[in-house]
C-alpha cells in the first residue's frame, strides 16, 4: 500500500497559515498569544491584522479570561500558547470561563507531547487531551499533519462552542491531501483491512502508516483510522471497524490514562468488548531528546505499534 | 444598530427603598435553603442598586448576550449571587417570583452564578475566584473593536485580590490602556477565615493599584452621594488611555445590626428567628416576592 505524500513539515505550522487564512476570510476571529508567537505560527496573523492580534504576556490564566470575554461581543477567540500552558495551567480558567460558560473560544494548543523534545519533561505535557476531554462542552481535535492541522484550524471556526486543538512541533510527513474536507467527529479510514483496527491520532498516524507496510509484509491485514476528534468521537466507525477486524491498537502520543485509548475502551467496553492493545506513554513524565529518540524510548513509535497490532491479535481467541 | 436604552437620576430614598426591599430577598433566599452569602451580598446591595438603577445604560427588557450598545457588568466574586440575583429580578431581567428558586435542584439562580440555564442578565460563569477582571478586560476590548461605545464594569472582593489572576489582569489593562472598564473592589476587610489583614494582607491597596498604572477612586459604598459622584467621576475619566478603579468601603452584613462588624456572616444563613429579626430592620418597599 502505497500513501502519497505531499512534502515535510511541522504541524504548528498548519495551524498558523490556518490562522492566516481565517483571519482574511472572517473578520470576528482575533487571536491571542502568551509570548509564543514565533513557536504558534501566529506571525502572518498578528502582521497582516495587528487590531485583532492581543499579546497576553506570560499570563496564561489573563489570556483565557480575554478569549472568554471577547466571545461577548461576538467575535471567535484564538488562544495560542503551548499545550502545557493551554490545559493545566489554566484548568480552572477555562473550565469556568469556557467551558461551562460555553463561551466560543478556541484553544490552540502546540508543542504537546513528547515531541517538543530538548526542553523536557517540564514543557512535554502528556495529560492535556485527558483534561480537556473530561470537561463538558469541551470538542478536542488532535489532527495528523500539517495539511490536517490547517483544516482544522479553519474548520473550528466555523463550530459554535469550545474547542481544544492540539498539535505539534516536529517536521512530520503530510498525507493528507491539500483539499480534503475537515469534519468535525467523523473519522478518516486511511486504509481497509480484516485482521485488526489501528486507531491513532496525531502525530502516531503516521508511525501508524508506516506500520502498515511492516505488518502487510508479514501477511497482516491492518485497518487504519485517522481519529482526528477524540471528542465527540465517531462511535460508529470504531464499531463498524472492529465488528469486522474483532481487535483494536489505539496510538497516541499522550498519557495512557484518559486519552485516545481510554475513550476508544469506553465505547468498546460499553458496546462491542475485543481485545485492546494501547501504544502510549505509561504513566511516567519524558525526558530531554530529539523527538524521535523520546519516541522510540517511549515506545511510541513504529516497532511499538506492530508489536501490539501482533498482541492484539494473539488476543482475539482468548477474549471472543 | 442602536437598543433603547433608559437612564434615570434616582432621589436616594428610592434608591434606599430599593435596597431595602433587596436586603430582604437575599435574607429570604438565604434562610430558605439554609446556604449562601448574606455577608458580602448585603454589603454590595447599596452599591448593586445605584449600578442597575442610575449608573449603567442596559436593557433588562430584552436581554442579549452579544451585549452590544449597551453597558455590561461581571460579578468577580459569584459567591454574593443572591445581592445579584434579587438586583437583576427588580431591575426586570425576569419575575421577582423566581428568586424563592434559589439554590432549589433544577433552578436558573444556581448557588454561584451561571449561564449554563440561561438566566437573563448573566454573561459569564463566576464563582472560582479572580477571573472577572480578565473577562471584563476582554470584552472591553471587544468593545473598542466593534467601536460600541458604552462600557464595562465589574465587581471583586477584597479577599478575591489575593488570586494572582487579578494582578496579571490589572497589569494588562494598564499595559493595553484598557481605558472603557471601571472595575470595584468591595473593601469589607474580611474573608471567610477572619479580616483580610490576618489572613493575608493586601498591603498598601491604594499604591498597587496607583503602580499597577489604574486611576483609583474611593467611596463610601453605603452612601448614596458618595456612590453617585464617584461612579459619575470614573465614568468621566474612562476614554483618557487608563483604567479606573474604584476602592468601595462596605460592611459585611450592611442593614442587618448582627451581621455586622464580623465575617461570621460570610457563608452562613440565618434562621428562621434570626430571619424575623433580620426581617423587622429591613422595610418591605416592593412587595416580598
Amino acid at each position: 500500500m502505497e500513501f502519497e505524500v505531499f512534502g515535510n513539515k511541522d504541524t504548528r505550522s498548519g495551524f498558523g497559515e490556518g490562522l492566516a487564512v481565517l483571519g482574511e476570510q472572517n473578520p470576528d476571529v482575533v487571536a491571542l498569544c502568551a509570548d509564543l508567537t514565533g513557536s504558534l505560527k501566529m506571525d502572518a496573523f498578528q502582521k497582516a491584522h495587528p487590531e485583532r492580534f492581543f499579546q497576553a504576556g506570560i499570563a496564561e490564566a489573563n489570556m483565557i479570561g480575554l478569549a472568554a470575554g471577547m466571545t461577548i461581543g461576538g467575535k471567535i477567540p484564538f488562544t495560542g500558547t503551548f499545550a502545557n500552558f493551554s490545559t493545566g495551567r489554566v484548568y480552572d480558567q477555562i473550565r469556568q470561563s469556557v467551558a461551562y460558560s460555553k463561551k466560543n473560544v478556541k484553544i490552540c494548543a502546540s508543542h504537546a507531547g513528547l515531541t517538543l523534545g530538548e526542553d523536557g519533561a517540564t514543557h512535554q505535557v502528556l495529560e492535556d487531551i485527558g483534561m480537556m476531554r473530561m470537561l463538558p462542552n469541551m470538542t478536542v481535535i488532535v489532527p495528523a499533519d500539517f495539511n490536517q492541522t490547517k483544516q482544522a484550524t479553519i474548520a473550528i471556526a466555523a463550530h459554535e462552542g469550545p474547542v481544544y486543538l492540539r498539535f505539534g512541533r516536529p517536521v512530520m510527513p503530510i498525507f493528507v491531501k491539500p483539499d480534503a474536507e475537515f469534519v468535525i467527529g467523523k473519522a478518516d479510514v486511511l486504509a481497509e483491512g480484516t485482521d485488526v483496527t489501528i486507531i491513532a491520532c496525531g502525530h502516531m498516524v503516521w508511525k501508524s502508516i508506516e506500520a502498515l507496510k511492516e505488518l502487510h509484509a508479514i501477511g497482516i491485514s491492518a485497518e487504519l483510522i485517522n481519529m482526528h476528534t477524540i471528542k465527540p468521537l465517531d462511535e460508529a466507525a470504531i464499531l463498524k471497524s472492529v465488528g469486522k477486524t474483532g481487535c483494536v491498537v489505539t496510538a497516541e502520543e499522550h498519557m495512557m490514562n484518559g486519552g485516545l485509548g481510554e475513550a476508544v475502551s469506553q465505547v468498546l467496553s460499553r458496546k462491542y468488548p475485543v481485545a485492546q492493545e494501547y501504544v502510549a506513554v505509561n504513566d511516567t513524565f519524558g525526558e530531554s531528546g530529539t523527538p524521535m529518540e523520546l519516541m522510540t524510548k517511549y515506545h511510541i513509535d513504529t516497532p511499538d505499534v506492530v508489536a501490539a497490532v501482533k498482541r492484539a491479535i494473539a488476543r482475539k481467541s482468548i477474549i471472543i | 444598530m442602536t437598543r433603547k436604552v433608559q437612564i434615570f437620576i434616582m432621589e436616594n430614598t428610592a434608591l434606599a427603598g430599593i435596597a431595602s426591599q433587596v436586603r430582604r430577598d437575599i435574607v429570604r433566599m438565604v434562610s430558605a435553603v439554609n446556604s449562601g452569602h448574606p455577608g458580602g451580598s448585603l454589603g454590595c446591595t447599596d452599591f448593586l442598586t445605584y449600578l442597575y438603577f442610575e449608573q449603567m445604560q442596559h436593557n433588562a427588557a430584552d436581554f442579549q448576550m452579544d451585549g452590544k450598545n449597551e453597558d455590561l457588568f461581571f460579578l468577580s466574586n459569584g459567591h454574593i449571587s443572591p445581592v445579584w440575583y434579587s438586583v437583576l429580578a427588580r431591575a426586570g431581567y425576569f419575575p421577582a417570583a423566581e428568586l424563592g428558586t434559589f439554590r432549589k435542584l433544577g433552578t436558573r439562580l444556581q448557588g454561584h452564578p451561571s449561564t449554563d440555564k440561561n438566566l437573563p442578565g448573566i454573561r459569564m460563569a463566576s464563582g472560582s475566584l479572580g477571573q472577572g477582571l480578565s473577562v471584563g478586560l476582554g470584552a472591553a476590548q471587544i468593545k473598542k473593536l466593534n467601536q460600541d461605545p458604552t462600557l464595562v464594569y465589574t465587581l471583586h472582593g477584597d479577599g478575591e485580590l489575593q488570586e494572582g489572576q487579578i494582578w496579571e489582569a490589572a497589569m494588562y489593562a494598564a499595559a493595553n490602556k484598557v481605558d472603557n472598564i471601571i472595575a470595584t473592589i468591595d473593601a469589607n476587610g474580611r474573608q471567610i477565615d477572619g479580616d483580610v489583614d490576618e489572613v493575608l494582607s493586601l498591603g498598601d491597596l491604594q499604591q498597587k493599584w496607583v503602580s499597577f498604572g489604574w486611576e483609583v477612586l474611593h467611596m463610601d459604598g453605603h452612601n448614596f452621594d458618595s456612590i453617585r459622584s464617584t461612579m459619575q467621576q470614573a465614568k468621566s475619566m474612562t476614554g483618557k488611555g487608563k483604567p479606573v478603579v474604584i476602592i468601595m468601603k462596605t460592611e459585611m452584613g450592611q442593614g442587618v445590626d448582627y451581621m455586622m462588624g464580623s465575617h461570621k456572616w460570610h457563608g452562613v444563613a440565618p434562621n428562621a428567628e434570626q430571619l424575623q429579626v433580620a426581617l423587622d430592620q429591613l422595610a418591605e418597599t416592593l412587595g416580598d416576592y
